[in-house]
């Protein structure tokens, strides 16, 4: 009964005699990574985004000081550039289908997915976790895979060149993916919350609109931001099955060589438009995609 | 009036509920009492309507409900875990059985806040549920419950996750809350003196079969067999097997109990109480064992002895303090009147305790 104390009692010393060098240590390392703290976020985010400031320094140029001498910012400050691209039809159109089909894409995914992720996450089923497996092995071809097969199907039902094929050539990726991250949230919601709505009245179509919906809006919103991602920045399909009317900006900054040569300020002012978007819908949901990794999705 | 007639629930090789067969009446109080896993909740699903029976049917004022979805029941139910609508402010969520049902303004007002005020939440109607204690969130799912003013309400385990004084407060008041819509009222529990203070009928769950049902006392005073007995007694139930002879049961040990009833000689189980064992004789015809203590755990008011005698483990619940050294040989008494006796298969005979509980 009495060795617990005894051997309480002749540890103290001693714990307190290599507490001392040790807390030193402690602090010297401290004081070292408080030196050198700066250097390693600081080499991070220079080498992070070097190349976009050097996409928006080049944006502000003309050609001439481009192709013509090194500068760390622009001499010659110019918006020529933005302004070309937001005359120009043939720019600006670019930007306006790409948005028309990734928007498309982004709802047709969510509305198919949000059903299936559903059936996935409250009913087992015969194969259930096979078909889960293979919906996600979509993801794992290359877009290239299915260019030839799209182009050819799509030729047959008159969709080439229109919105409407990319969106759902895009689907294919999207809706796997979409499937996946929503199911992850929806089996974060207990089944009884389903079943005391039911016992309170609420048909499935009012339950999942008004009480199950809502719970899930942050992993609607992370699915969302990745179907718009991906659909935003695919080129080969989108390249592919449109020619002249449905002509996203990706396509269009790859054709910008022209008898003159490469104009290089439009182009760099097209690639900091490009970014924009994206960026905009990443800062909206920043904080549900660390939701969505805390859930294991993601 | 709820009619349960037969009722088979499987799921692949399990059996969840077997032949349960059921009829409660309206305005009454039925507590489901078994150890977790003994279909309580199967039960309760099945009158829901969240599930259907495998076999056997439920009606409801003779009219059969089997495979009527729980929306078009007329039916209010509240789980263990406290289930909410986290998007929806506690007011919306006590509300949302009567929005559904398109009742007007005023009358959904009136309903929310005198459950609110019944459930003491009057304070926290416009915060979100997951801002609330545990509590709270379950006070706020019981407010739901009674606000859809249904038919059936079924609570399984509702006070379970609660902390030991609200429990208290609600067990009192819910039956009460309830008794007065006339509603028949299912309540699911583990615990024995839980269904002994709600009173009201009892039915005994045992691994899916509804081993006895009937008016509360009676199921606690007269268990039909030894299931019913060990699953309506906490702490559990002290049983020894004993060879009558004559007018005597006797033990292992040589010890011989006046038998009361005249049954036939053979081996039978005798069961008693844990504060049926005392330390002084309470009457003449009291019996003194010889037994060892094994364990001792103290309450403040009660002690429960853990006791060995011969090679049964037995349990004393005794008022105060009691100081018994662990391997201590102490002397017990139990009155013979008290004795529950059970036969080869379980089944309870004759004698039936008269001055029991």
């Amino acid at each position: 009964m009495t060795d617990p104390d005894m051997t309480a009692g002749m540890v103290t010393p001693g714990a307190a005699t290599i507490a001392q060098p040790r807390q030193a240590a402690a602090l010297n390392r401290t004081r070292s990574s408080v030196r050198l703290g700066w250097l390693v976020p600081t080499l991070y985010i220079i080498f992070l985004l070097l190349p976009i400031y050097w996409l928006i320094n080049m944006s502000f140029k003309t050609n001439q000081e481009i192709t013509g001498a090194f500068t760390l910012w622009p001499r010659d400050f110019t918006l020529r550039n933005y302004t070309v691209i937001f005359t120009d039809p043939s720019w600006y159109s670019g930007y306006i289908n790409s948005i028309i089909y990734v928007v498309m894409n982004t709802v047709i995914s969510l509305l198919v997915a949000l059903p299936a992720a559903y059936a996935f996450s409250r009913y087992r089923f015969v194969g259930d976790k096979h078909l889960f497996f293979w919906l996600l092995t979509n993801r794992m071809a290359p877009p290239a895979v299915f260019a030839l097969p799209f182009f050819q199907l799509y030729s047959a039902f008159g969709l080439i060149d229109t919105h409407l094929a990319v969106a759902l050539a895009h689907c294919l990726f999207n809706v796997p993916l979409a499937v996946w991250i929503l199911e992850g949230f929806m089996s974060g919601v207990p089944k009884e919350v389903d079943e005391t709505a039911y016992i309170d009245g609420y048909s499935f179509p009012l339950f999942f609109v008004r009480i199950f919906m809502p719970l899930i809006a942050s992993g609607i919103g992370v699915a969302a931001f990745f179907c718009f991602m991906f659909s935003w920045v695919e080129l080969l399909l989108a390249r592919t099955l449109t020619t002249t009317d449905a002509k996203p900006i990706s396509a269009i900054m790859t054709r910008t060589v022209s008898a003159s040569g490469l104009d290089w300020g439009v182009l760099a002012a097209a690639g900091v438009l490009t970014i924009i978007p994206g960026a905009l819908v990443i800062y909206f949901v920043r904080n549900y995609i660390a939701k969505g990794f805390a859930l294991g999705r993601v | 009036m709820l009619e349960l007639r037969n009722i088979n629930k499987q799921s692949g090789a399990e059996k969840h509920l077997s032949d349960i067969s059921l009829r409660l009446e309206r305005g009454t109080l039925n507590v489901l009492l078994g150890p977790t896993l003994s279909g309580k909740t199967s039960l309760m699903r099945i009158m829901a309507g969240l599930d259907r029976p495998t076999s056997g049917t439920i009606h409801v004022d003779g009219v059969d409900v089997t495979g009527v979805s729980p929306q078009k029941r007329d039916v209010a139910m509240v789980f263990q875990q406290f289930i909410n609508y986290p998007s929806m402010t506690v007011y919306e969520n006590i509300a949302s059985p009567m929005r559904v049902a398109r009742a007007d303004r005023k009358s959904i007002d009136d309903a929310v806040q005198r459950a609110a005020a019944l459930m003491k939440l009057t304070p926290y109607l416009d915060r979100m549920p997951l801002n609330l204690s545990g509590g709270q969130q379950q006070r706020t799912a019981l407010a739901r419950a009674i606000v859809k003013n249904a038919g059936l309400v079924l609570l399984d385990e509702p006070l379970a996750n609660l902390d030991y004084k609200l429990r208290e407060e609600l067990r009192a008041e819910l039956p009460r809350i309830f008794a007065e819509s006339g509603t028949i009222f299912v309540y699911a529990t583990t615990e024995p003196s839980e269904a002994l203070l709600l009173g009201g009928n009892t039915a005994t769950l045992a691994q899916g079969h509804v081993t006895q049902f009937g008016p509360t006392i009676d199921v606690f005073r007269s268990p039909v067999d030894l299931v019913t007995a060990r699953t309506f007694a906490d702490p559990p139930l002290n049983t020894i097997s004993a060879d009558k002879t004559g007018n005597t049961f006797v033990l292992e040990s040589g010890v011989g109990i006046p038998a009361v009833d005249a049954i036939a000689d053979g081996i039978y189980t005798i069961g008693f109480q844990p504060h049926h064992l005392s330390l002084t004789p309470s009457g003449a015809e009291a019996v003194a064992l010889r037994t060892v203590v094994a364990a001792l755990e103290i309450t403040g008011s009660e002690s429960f002895v853990h006791l060995r005698f011969v090679g049964a483990d037995w349990i004393m619940l005794t008022p105060g303090v009691q100081d018994f050294a662990v391997g201590q040989e102490i002397e017990v008494f139990l009155d013979p009147r008290l004795l529950l006796v059970f036969d080869g298969t379980g089944r309870a005979v004759g004698q039936t305790p008269a001055l029991a509980a």
